[in-house]
């Protein structure tokens, strides 16, 4: 923890790679000058020889470029496919092979693979998810490369990309908020106007049952989505910091504050789209597209899911203030991005290829293909985002604290076995809020040990 | 043993040595030492990276005390059980004797009772989500009813046996009538002569000679039962409702959770029930041969 | 067309048989049928009305899309590479495993037997672990596999395939062997034939009707696999077919209807497959029943 990264870099392959250039032509100078002078020669070159193959590769000559550079992908649906490929159609320093293997079955598989036989470079979420595999040492420290593109970025997303060590290990890319979207015909129609506070939420939503709208689109088949309910709620009720040490393990699942959280939630419920467990998220947001229910709390990927024609009618708020003391000033908004691994076989290349896809020029090809992410970097050309996309950016750059969402801040074996069986719980039957949460503090102490 | 050696030369010796051993080496370097491994690994805390420490039974007292899809899982696999024992394998049965008749367009028939056999996955599960939604399913729209088929604890499990057992059916019919095809046409004549009806005559005299296949068709329900899996993967990974062993085991050790350990001590669980029906049907089956 | 007129006459009892089956197959087909129809409509149409619906817009482009879009004629390749030397060599392996147990008299046959049957018989679950490490830890020249393991090759697969089917085949053929008469063997020992001559000209001949039973099981079930290729590959490239459908499935957006399609297409091949050898299938599938 003391381990402060400028000046330290132990990790063996890089430090070994950048003076590598410079000294190549050192040694061939100075085994020339040492060939002139007779004998030492054959036991000088025998050493510097062992050290030599690693450059070749790189140093040879700088037209070749560096080699053939493997990425891991999880973009295996069409649209991040497209993308991908355009970004790496810019890359010219290295052939790059990517190995596409679908979205879930890249997660489900993440441990196995990084232990196997990893790609170089492989694409990943940030947070804790990220520190996680870190810490494992299955990723390569990538300070040196966040030296040089750090300009780029706000510290938000610099610390997200660090690692509980210090070292910065992932490489942002895209990004998307979630938040309360509707369809501002609906809501222009009907006069309904974004709430500010809980208080004005509830009235909004009953006064939507009253004109025959279901109030809050909901679905949970899937497991995931109702984390994003938990997290905005426990964020706006009991704050960003105790969000994350509860996230952590640090915290009491059976303190009242998280009892608090789940309270609330109940009340709300009954605005909620009944019968959530049996539905994906992809027909919740079709009833919003098709004005049977009047808003949902989704990531930005909900305009996905509305044609091409009714894009523009989207819109959203940020969840209102539950406690004043916090007020809205922390969203999710989960960064997707890549690594390397620890078992990189080009480092060279791979370091080359993520500071080539953090750059905004890639960014930018990235939100123009995919309307429902961000750029991360800072100086990517925001001018071309849909109007959508622009209050997106806006609402992050608003929010103080920005979360990565629940099954990415906190420990994966956590976020799978025991929160998505527990909130689908709560959700069946949000009345048994004590047995359920001491039963979810009994599954932390078994995990968290 | 020493006229049964002399029988065999020594390339005799050298190929039945080679074909055996290859097939123990595969068989057990891939199959049963991975288990046994496997039950070794169910009393540590692995999590597939690191050091492996020791823990001894704590595994297993966490799954009985603190992991509450453990309990839903094991009653699942019980129901599962009982469904396709009950009502799936004798249904089978019933169809197989039904097309077990000179009849037009039985090998249609056949065919629309398999074809749910070889259907993967990931079929198997956007076929319910189509037919079962509750906002733009089938059932719903065809009813009038309202219920969340998939996603209501209390229907779900029931939806979803019926889902297994559409699958079953077809593969029990099939066997069954693979069976049926072979017992003698003589023996069932020879039971109508004696003035016996077709009922009589099938539980009498064709059902006893069936009893191998009884006993294969007995041990695949319960195999099929308790490695239960795909369906409920499709369907929602098993959660909220549908848990079975097989499919915890999955989410502990294949996702990105990684408890190997724990998820190996529920392995254990699912391979003890396993071989003791395992154990009691090859017993058994033995026990006939030597009669 | 040439039916006994007296069969042409129908009894109330065999109508009504015929109602009950058709209605039953009917029961079994609509699914199938249901899956079908979403695949020839756009994702809009269904979104909108619900997959029971009447429909506006009838197209076959979602097969052509699925086609491309997740890369199919790759992936039936893998599956070949996998499957059919998996099969032969399951086959292979346990028609002489079987005819040793049964036709020969080994030492220790019983226990073998009993190993073999039941080690087919464990949830795959329990292995997957302590497998994956064996893989990784077993090195490969790169001509056969690119990633230097069994880990991530088709030899790897191959291997679990035939490990973990090979019990039931040698249950099943060890069943039917039995009921070979025992003249045959006799009649070669005279002649003097060695094991193999035994196994290979004189046992496995008959056997062709289980075999060919076997074939069509052994292929649906390992066309079908999705968990040994999901926990033992890495590579994207080299995964099955059944994997490949969920290419068709987005992380925030899935076309159900392209998946339907997607789906009806990967099917194909084990219908077909049962089709082509239905009558060798149920005629072999004997499994040891008593004849007469």
């Amino acid at each position: 923890m003391d381990h402060r990264p400028p000046l330290s870099r132990h990790t063996s392959v890089p430090s070994s790679v950048p003076p590598s250039v410079p000294s190549s032509h050192t040694i061939s100078r100075r085994s020339l000058f040492l060939g002139a002078a007779a004998f030492g020669v054959p036991a000088v070159l025998a050493g510097c020889g062992s050290g030599e193959p690693a450059q070749k590769a790189g140093g040879g000559s700088a037209a070749a470029g560096l080699g053939t550079v493997t990425l891991g992908s999880n973009a295996s649906d069409e649209v991040p496919k497209k993308s991908l490929e355009a970004q790496l159609k810019a890359f010219t320093q290295a052939t790059v092979k990517v190995n596409t293997v679908d979205h879930n079955t890249f997660q489900e598989n993440i441990n196995r693979y990084l232990r196997g036989t990893p790609d170089d470079v492989f694409t990943w979420f940030a947070g804790y998810r990220m520190q996680f595999f870190a810490e494992q040492g299955l990723a390569l420290d990538l300070s040196d490369v966040w030296r040089d593109i750090g300009g780029d970025f706000t510290q938000a997303f610099k610390d997200q990309s660090t690692g509980v060590d210090g070292k910065q290990y992932f490489i942002p890319s895209t990004y998307y908020p979630w938040a309360v979207f509707y369809r501002k015909s609906v809501w222009r129609e009907k006069g309904y106007e974004p709430p500010a506070t809980l208080d004005e939420f509830t009235a909004l939503a009953k006064k939507m049952k009253a004109d025959g709208l279901i109030p809050i689109a909901f679905a949970d088949k899937d497991g995931w989505p109702a984390m994003g309910t938990f997290d905005i709620l426990n964020m706006r009720t009991n704050g960003y910091d105790f969000h994350v040490q509860l996230m952590q393990g640090k915290q009491s699942w059976t303190d009242p504050k998280v009892r608090q959280v789940f309270d609330t939630w109940r009340g709300l419920m009954e605005y909620h789209q009944p019968a959530a467990l049996g539905r994906t998220w992809q027909e919740a947001a079709q009833s919003l597209a098709q004005k049977k229910t009047g808003m949902y709390l989704l990531g930005m990927f909900v305009a996905q899911q509305f044609p091409e024609a009714d894009r523009d009618d989207l819109d959203f708020f940020t969840f209102p203030e539950v406690n004043p003391a916090y007020g809205t000033d922390s969203i999710d908004a989960p960064i997707d991005g890549y690594m390397v691994s620890a078992k990189a076989r080009n480092v060279d290349g791979a370091k080359a290829l993520v500071k080539q896809l953090a750059q905004a020029s890639s960014q930018n090809i990235a939100t123009k293909l995919d309307p429902g992410t961000l750029a991360s970097n800072g100086k990517a050309d925001t001018s071309g985002y849909s109007a959508l996309q622009k209050r997106g950016a806006e609402l992050v750059s608003k929010a103080t604290h920005i979360a990565q969402f629940l099954d990415r801040d906190t420990r994966p074996d956590f976020a799978s076995t025991v929160m998505i069986p527990s909130l689908q719980s709560f959700v069946g039957k949000p009345d048994e809020i004590d047995p359920l949460l001491a039963s979810i503090e009994k599954q932390k102490a078994t995990i968290f040990r | 043993m020493a006229v049964k050696t002399r029988r065999y030369s020594a390339r005799d010796v050298t190929v039945l040595v080679a074909g055996l051993g290859v097939a123990i080496v595969v068989n057990v370097g891939l199959v049963w030492g991975p288990t046994l491994a496997s039950v070794g690994l169910s009393a540590t805390d692995w999590t597939g990276i690191g050091p492996i420490g020791w823990i001894g039974g704590r595994n297993y007292h966490d799954l009985a005390t603190t992991y509450p899809p453990f309990w839903s899982a094991v009653r699942n696999n019980v129901l599962w059980l009982g469904f396709l024992g009950l009502v799936a394998t004798p249904f089978g049965l019933f169809c197989a004797v039904l097309l077990d008749r000179r009849l037009r367009m039985s090998r249609l028939y056949q065919s629309a009772l398999y074809m749910p056999v070889v259907l993967s996955l990931a079929v198997v599960g956007f076929i319910a989500q189509l037919v079962l939604s509750s906002d733009y399913g089938v059932l719903n729209a065809v009813t009038g009813l309202h219920v969340d088929w998939l996603g209501d604890r209390a229907v779900n499990i029931w939806v979803v046996m019926v889902a297994a057992g559409w699958r079953h059916v077809g593969y029990v019919m099939i066997i069954y009538l693979a069976g049926l095809k072979a017992v003698d046409p003589a023996l069932k004549e020879a039971a109508a002569i004696d003035g016996a009806n077709e009922r009589q005559a099938f539980f009498r005299v064709v059902f006893p000679t069936l009893r191998p296949v009884n006993v294969i068709v007995f041990v695949i329900t319960v195999i099929e039962a308790l490695r239960a899996f795909d369906i409920v993967y499709a369907i929602n990974k098993g959660r909220n409702g549908l848990e079975l062993l097989s499919v915890l085991v999955t989410e502990n050790i294949v996702g990105e959770a990684s408890r190997i350990g724990f998820g190996s001590a529920i392995a254990v669980i699912l391979l003890v029930i396993s071989l003791g029906f395992i154990v009691t049907y090859l017993a058994q089956l033995f026990r006939e041969e030597e009669r | 067309m040439s039916a006994v007129p007296a069969r042409r006459r129908l009894r109330p009892a065999r109508a009504l048989l015929h109602v009950f089956l058709a209605l039953v197959a009917l029961g079994w087909l609509l699914p199938l049928a249901l899956a079908v129809y979403a695949s020839l409509r756009p994702y809009d149409e269904t979104a909108r009305l619900g997959y029971f619906s009447l429909p506006e817009h009838l197209t076959l482009g979602y097969y052509g899309e699925a086609w491309t879009q997740a890369d199919l004629p790759r992936y039936y390749l893998n599956t070949l590479i996998i499957v059919v030397p998996a099969m032969v060599v399951t086959l292979l392996l346990a028609s002489f495993t079987a005819f040793a147990i049964a036709r020969l008299r080994v030492p220790g046959r019983r226990t073998l037997l009993i190993v073999f049957t039941a080690g087919n018989l464990l949830p795959p679950q329990v292995l997957i672990t302590p497998l994956y490490t064996l893989y990784t830890l077993i090195p490969l020249p790169a001509w056969l596999s690119d990633s230097q393991s069994l880990y991530d090759s088709y030899l790897g697969l191959i291997l679990i395939h035939v490990a973990f089917q090979f019990g039931f085949c040698v249950f099943v053929l060890a069943n039917f062997m039995r009921t070979i008469p025992e003249e045959i063997n006799e009649a070669a020992l005279v002649d003097g034939a060695g094991v193999w001559k035994r196994y290979w000209r004189l046992t496995l001949p008959l056997c062709r009707p289980v075999l060919a039973a076997l074939a069509t099981l052994e292929f649906t079930w390992m066309y079908n696999d999705f968990l040994w290729a999901l926990v033992l590959m890495s590579s994207g490239d080299k995964l099955p077919v059944t994997s490949a459908l969920n290419n068709l499935r987005g992380q925030f957006f899935t076309d159900y209807n392209l998946l339907a399609a997607g789906s009806v297409l990967v099917a194909l091949p084990t219908l077909i497959v049962f089709q082509l050898l239905h009558k060798q299938f149920v005629a072999g599938l004997t499994l040891g029943a008593t004849k007469g």
